[in-house]
């Protein structure tokens, strides 16, 4: 794909975020959507591609009363948003449309018109998971954890620290879900989740959504709102079964995703100014950074602990409060590219000062997929 | 009203066989003709060179702690937390998801790269479940 053809010209999440008792998540969908619209000054009727994840295209184009010439279902888990933006870009580049909406909400604390996960016991997963007690993210996602600290010598301590310094970014945020200050020891005194991960260490559960809308760089001058252009791209999936990654030491569809997007936007690690790494846990961003390339993954426990992550640290990462402290619906991605696109526009509530380019990366399932998404605000 | 039991697998033709191995005492694995890969899950053709000549073979059941998790909340129906949620990297080289038995469910006690020997574990008279315990001597 070629650089900077294609841009997001609309972005906004839910109006609120957290607990959202009176929304079911098609209206969570609807209400970011309209607020994306709003504010790209467009009518839902200029809408002429759509994408979205979990809810069917046809669900929630029916339910906004869009009728699009292109649309994208792929549901990948919390990564389907970066897969959407990369595939929405190919799509307006070859011409198939011009004004793309993706849209992702999820009533994940409510649970209200959500449809609950099942796995069927003649999957491979049902056959070969299910029946040694695997019970939602938390008892699958930290699986490889502990043989990653092993080979490469990461720590507990290293560890809470993630957590740590991204709670340090979210109290710069009025919308963060958690912003009180926490330490080492309150994180490894938090109530037990699954070991070597406490409480503090797993994601937040939240109802909200977001929306972007994006097209050609040639129109993008034309909308109210600072363009935000697509400079590269990258996408992979490796195995539903956590069990079954190729090694725990690193993640094979980020190393294909991160590397890609990178070789696309024809930048080096020393060019990124903003980064976001998806956080459903705290291990997440040591594989993100070492698996995109940045350093060695030996070096990524030290790296945060150290504060090069933080507010005013070299490498800005997960600057909203990431899935940890800002919000986690379920499938986090769409609120890292609404911070990446926040960061391009200058209207961060944590904003890095002059940066130009941001990646954003995120993860499906359980380290089952990837997408990765590299924007900047200079064409 | 019976206790909640643990999930039960529904066997499919590429995997019957090996349900009827672990039915039968046995860790079947399949292992390919032309390039000698050994891999799991079942398949009738192999996920590394795509050949579809592929044999079935008895494994040693014999392996190593590759990772875990120990779950305390949510806990799965039919498990008591806390309890281990086990990945075993077996001698022949595949992984599998499994739990570990006859060892106290402790980071102290479930060391990384420990030995370990498959146990066959029946929970009804059609599915026989593959569980790891530490191996002896």
């Amino acid at each position: 794909m070629r650089r900077n053809q294609v841009a997001v010209v609309g972005a906004a999440e839910t109006t609120e975020l957290g607990v959202i008792p009176n929304m079911s998540q098609i209206q969570l969908h609807a209400d970011a959507a309209l607020n994306a619209i709003a504010d790209a000054g467009l009518k839902l009727s200029d809408i002429d591609g759509f994408a979205t994840a979990v809810e069917t295209p046809q669900q929630m184009a029916h339910y906004l009363g869009i009728t699009p010439t292109w649309v994208d279902g792929t549901s990948v888990g919390g990564c389907s948003f970066m897969l959407h933006v990369r595939h929405a870009a190919a799509a307006i580049e070859a011409g198939l449309c011009k004004t793309v909406l993706i849209t992702h909400a999820e009533s994940g604390k409510s649970m209200i018109g959500k449809q609950p996960r099942f796995t069927a016991p003649d999957s491979l997963n049902g056959q070969f998971e299910a029946p040694f007690g695997v019970y939602g993210p938390p008892s699958m996602f930290p699986i490889p954890v502990l043989r990653f600290m092993k080979t490469h010598g990461i720590t507990h301590e290293q560890l809470a620290m993630v957590a740590i310094v991204q709670r340090e970014w979210a109290a710069k945020n009025p919308r963060a879900t958690m912003k009180d200050p926490i330490t080492v020891a309150d994180v490894l005194n938090s109530r037990m989740i699954a070991y070597p991960f406490r409480l503090l260490q797993c994601c937040l559960v939240t109802d909200g959504g977001g929306a972007l809308i994006l097209t050609s760089a040639d129109r993008a001058k034309d909308f109210p709102n600072k363009p935000v252009y697509i400079l590269g791209t990258g996408e992979s999936v490796e195995t539903p079964m956590v069990s079954q990654m190729k090694t725990f030491d690193s993640s094979r569809a980020f190393k294909v995703a991160g590397p890609l997007a990178f070789k696309e936007a024809g930048i080096t690690h020393k060019d990124v100014d903003h980064l976001m790494i998806y956080d459903a846990f705290a291990h997440l961003p040591l594989y993100g950074l070492g698996d995109l390339g940045f350093m060695p993954h030996e070096e990524t426990g030290k790296f945060i602990a150290d504060g090069n992550t933080r507010p005013g640290g070299k490498l800005p990462l997960n600057t909203n409060g990431g899935g940890l402290s800002y919000m986690h619906s379920g499938m986090y991605g769409m609120y890292a590219l609404q911070e990446s696109v926040r960061q391009m526009r200058g209207i961060a509530p944590a904003q890095v000062p002059n940066a130009k380019i941001s990646v954003c990366h995120g993860v499906g399932g359980m380290f089952a997929a990837s997408g990765t998404i590299i924007f900047t605000n200079e064409k | 009203m019976a206790e909640p039991a643990r999930a039960k697998p529904k066997p499919t033709p590429e995997t019957q066989h090996f349900w009827d191995g672990t039915k039968a005492g046995e860790l079947r694995l399949q292992r390919c003709d032309a390039c000698a890969n050994v891999y799991f899950p079942p398949r009738p053709f192999c996920p590394s060179c795509a050949s579809r000549k592929v044999s079935v073979f008895k494994a040693s059941g014999k392996g190593k702690l590759y990772s875990y998790v120990i779950n305390h909340r949510p806990a799965a129906p039919g498990f008591t937390p806390p309890y281990a949620i086990a990945v075993v990297e077996l001698d022949e080289g595949p992984r599998m998801m499994s739990n570990i038995i006859d060892c106290p469910q402790t980071p102290e006690a479930l060391e990384l790269d420990m030995p370990l020997e498959v146990a066959f574990e029946a929970l009804d008279d059609k599915i026989t479940l593959p569980l790891f315990r530490p191996a002896k001597g």
